[in-house]
């Protein structure tokens, strides 16, 4: 199937050759991180994460929410869903190798990496994560190969692929909780040690994840005759509401426990992001109450159906919903858990130019993937005639 | 002409799987073969648990504080990196810093304007080990949390661990803050891209010296085996009122400082 790479409008070459650029940028980046090591990140002794991993993090969000699509079509039976699985799977074999990427990126001693598996370590959650996302990257190949394989042939899909599947939906919860568990289990960052960490990821991913496929899916249904089906964008709509709700309101939980108890360790990284520090205002604090603000808003645009159902409106509000909960997790995340650091004293993080553009080379890459897999998906569906 | 390619193919796929095996197991039987030629220095110092006892009332100058922290660092060719990516085993804070949590209204003036020593606290619980994805920081038999610079990949897990912020990460070239003129050349010096941190002189101590901190505070630090009862740190320990740092964590550490 994949010779229909090789058949494509010019617009689409355009747009590959587009993001061969913005590739090549990041891997040219890359070199002066290859020569000069981290030290071209804003990254320090005391925030010894930053951007690199924090989208890493959203990323297998992103990865796992394709199980919102899988879940109710395989559980529930709803069959609407079934014909935007393939897309949900496809852009999680971009997520997940994008968030491989940020990880390699983000290491000190790449050429090393493989010592996780050289010298397996079962009490490391880190051990557990780059098992369960190897895993998770075989399970979407496999099940989203075979079933648009059996699509083109007009055939059943084989008998084991259900199996698969059902241990997908299994595996996308246990991606997540994984990583959560990569920061709740850290003794001495009060932002990371909460028990409810693996609930908010997974609340924020469901809600993330599934807005960043609609929309991709808006943009695929411009350019192409494709077309989701008006049911299914209104029930993941409702989905995708459910989860935000959930996912503010964890938050807000947070905000409770932190505050109304009144100690200093957990209160201290929320006032940081949201106050700074010293009676000045932190660059991240004017992120944080336009994400605060957003994520709200992107309620209240959602949660009134007529609003919701409004096709002209919906693009705006998911876009809304993504940037609040990219801000929430993507920056406030490790932040917020790295200062104040373990000493109670304050140091800035502030990704720089070189992270930022490495970071869109990675970025690059996973659009890039999404680009061809969705392609093939999208030419086997127009010849089988299930578009 | 098709079946003797395959045939050619089975042999030489069979040849380089058989290669390969004896290559990967002969590697592992040499390294336990390496492994044994280390040898204990006869007049090395054992411990059950090794721990340090800091007299923070004796340490009155920055001097005192400078032997010490010079001491350590030029032991173990810690470069001196101006800036906030910069490599620490040993240095000094002010106490809200070194026990936040435990801070106290009203101190008096000398405790709230005395420095403190800070390094790693090799732990009875270490996070750091917990985390490490590659076993590359460990906690020996003695209590030592050591590292191989060697394995440590640089995901920098264990320095989100550590609650204790005793680690640090050679984020550039550490070669080029140290002047290697004058590098001992006894201790390693540190490659880009691994976290490094206070060993308790474990290499010292196999020779039979005591850490090079204790030794430059000329009686200020004590350090000795907390699991006999006959020894130095457990008298001073049951003589004096120690704390030890955030022990809501559990970790346990291996350092204690008298008030």
């Amino acid at each position: 199937m994949i010779e229909k790479v090789l058949k494509g409008s010019p617009k689409f070459y355009v747009w590959i050759a587009f993001l061969g650029a913005i590739i090549g940028l990041g891997a040219f980046t890359y070199l002066f991180q290859m020569k000069y090591g981290l030290a071209i990140t804003g990254m320090s002794r005391d925030v010894s994460w930053g951007f690199y991993i924090a989208q890493f993090t959203y990323l297998v969000g992103v990865a796992a929410s394709a199980v919102m699509l899988v879940l109710p079509a395989y559980f529930h039976h709803y069959k609407k869903f079934k014909k935007m699985i393939i897309f949900g799977e496809f852009m999680a074999i971009g997520a997940v190798l994008m968030c491989m990427l940020f990880i390699m990126a983000d290491l000190g001693q790449p050429q090393r990496a493989l010592n996780v598996m050289l010298h397996p370590t079962p009490n490391s959650v880190m051990f557990y994560d780059m098992m369960v996302l190897m895993g998770y990257l075989v399970l979407n190949a496999v099940i989203g190969w075979v079933t648009l394989e059996c699509e083109r042939h007009d055939v059943a899909p084989p008998k084991w692929i259900k199996p698969m599947i059902y241990l997908s939906i299994i595996w996308a919860f246990s991606i997540h909780t994984v990583t959560a568990f990569l920061y709740s289990g850290l003794p001495g960052r009060h932002y990371f040690l909460t028990a409810i960490m693996a609930a908010r990821f997974l609340s924020s991913a469901f809600c993330a994840g599934p807005s960043i496929l609609l929309l991709l899916l808006f943009v695929v249904r411009k350019v192409t005759d494709f077309n989701p089906g008006k049911e299914a964008v209104q029930t993941l709509t409702k989905i995708i509401t459910y989860a935000m709700a959930i996912n503010v309101f964890f938050f807000l939980l947070e905000v409770f426990t932190a505050l109304y108890s009144g100690i200093p360790g957990h209160a201290h990284p929320l006032s940081y992001l949201f106050a700074g520090h010293d009676g000045h205002a932190a660059w991240i604090t004017g992120f944080m109450w336009v994400g605060a603000i957003l994520a709200l808003l992107s309620l209240a645009l959602l949660i009134p159906p007529s609003l919701r159902d409004n096709e002209n409106l919906l693009p705006w509000s998911l876009a809304i919903l993504v940037l609040a909960t990219w801000i929430d997790k993507g920056l406030g995340l490790i932040i917020g858990g790295f200062t104040p650091n373990v000493f109670e004293t304050v140091t800035v993080y502030t990704p720089t130019v070189p992270e930022l553009l490495i970071s869109l080379g990675i970025f690059g890459v996973g659009a890039l993937v999404v680009s061809i897999l969705w392609k093939i998906a999208l030419d086997v569906k127009k010849e089988a005639g299930t578009l | 002409m098709k079946r003797s390619r395959r045939q050619f193919l089975k042999v030489a796929s069979l040849s380089v799987l058989g290669l390969s095996t004896q290559l990967a197991t002969g590697g592992i039987v040499n390294a336990a073969e390496t492994g044994e030629q280390y040898q204990a220095t006869e007049n090395g110092l054992h411990a059950g648990r090794w721990a340090m006892v800091i007299d923070t009332r004796a340490f009155e100058t920055p001097e005192d504080f400078a032997a010490c922290i010079n001491a350590c660092h030029k032991a173990h060719n810690v470069p001196h990196i101006p800036n906030k990516q910069e490599v620490k085993w040993l240095w000094t804070d002010k106490y809200e810093h070194v026990f936040p949590e435990q801070e106290n209204n009203h101190m008096s003036e000398a405790l709230e304007k005395r420095d403190f020593l800070l390094l790693c606290n090799h732990c009875e619980n270490p996070p750091c080990v917990r985390v490490c994805p590659t076993k590359a920081t460990y906690k020996r038999a003695d209590g030592i949390v050591a590292m191989d610079y060697h394995r440590c990949i640089g995901c920098r897990f264990c320095m989100a661990g550590c609650p204790y912020g005793a680690r640090s990460f050679n984020f550039g070239n550490p070669r080029d803050y140290i002047d290697m003129a004058e590098i001992n050349p006894e201790f390693p010096t540190r490659m880009r891209g691994v976290v490094e941190k206070c060993n308790f002189c474990v290499e010292r101590l196999a020779k039979g010296l005591m850490p090079a901190c204790v030794e430059a505070a000329e009686g200020k630090i004590f350090f000795g085996d907390l699991t006999d009862p006959e020894s130095e740190v457990r008298k001073v320990l049951a003589e004096n009122f120690t704390i030890r740092r955030k022990p809501a964590v559990g970790t346990q550490p291996g350092v204690y400082y008298i008030i």
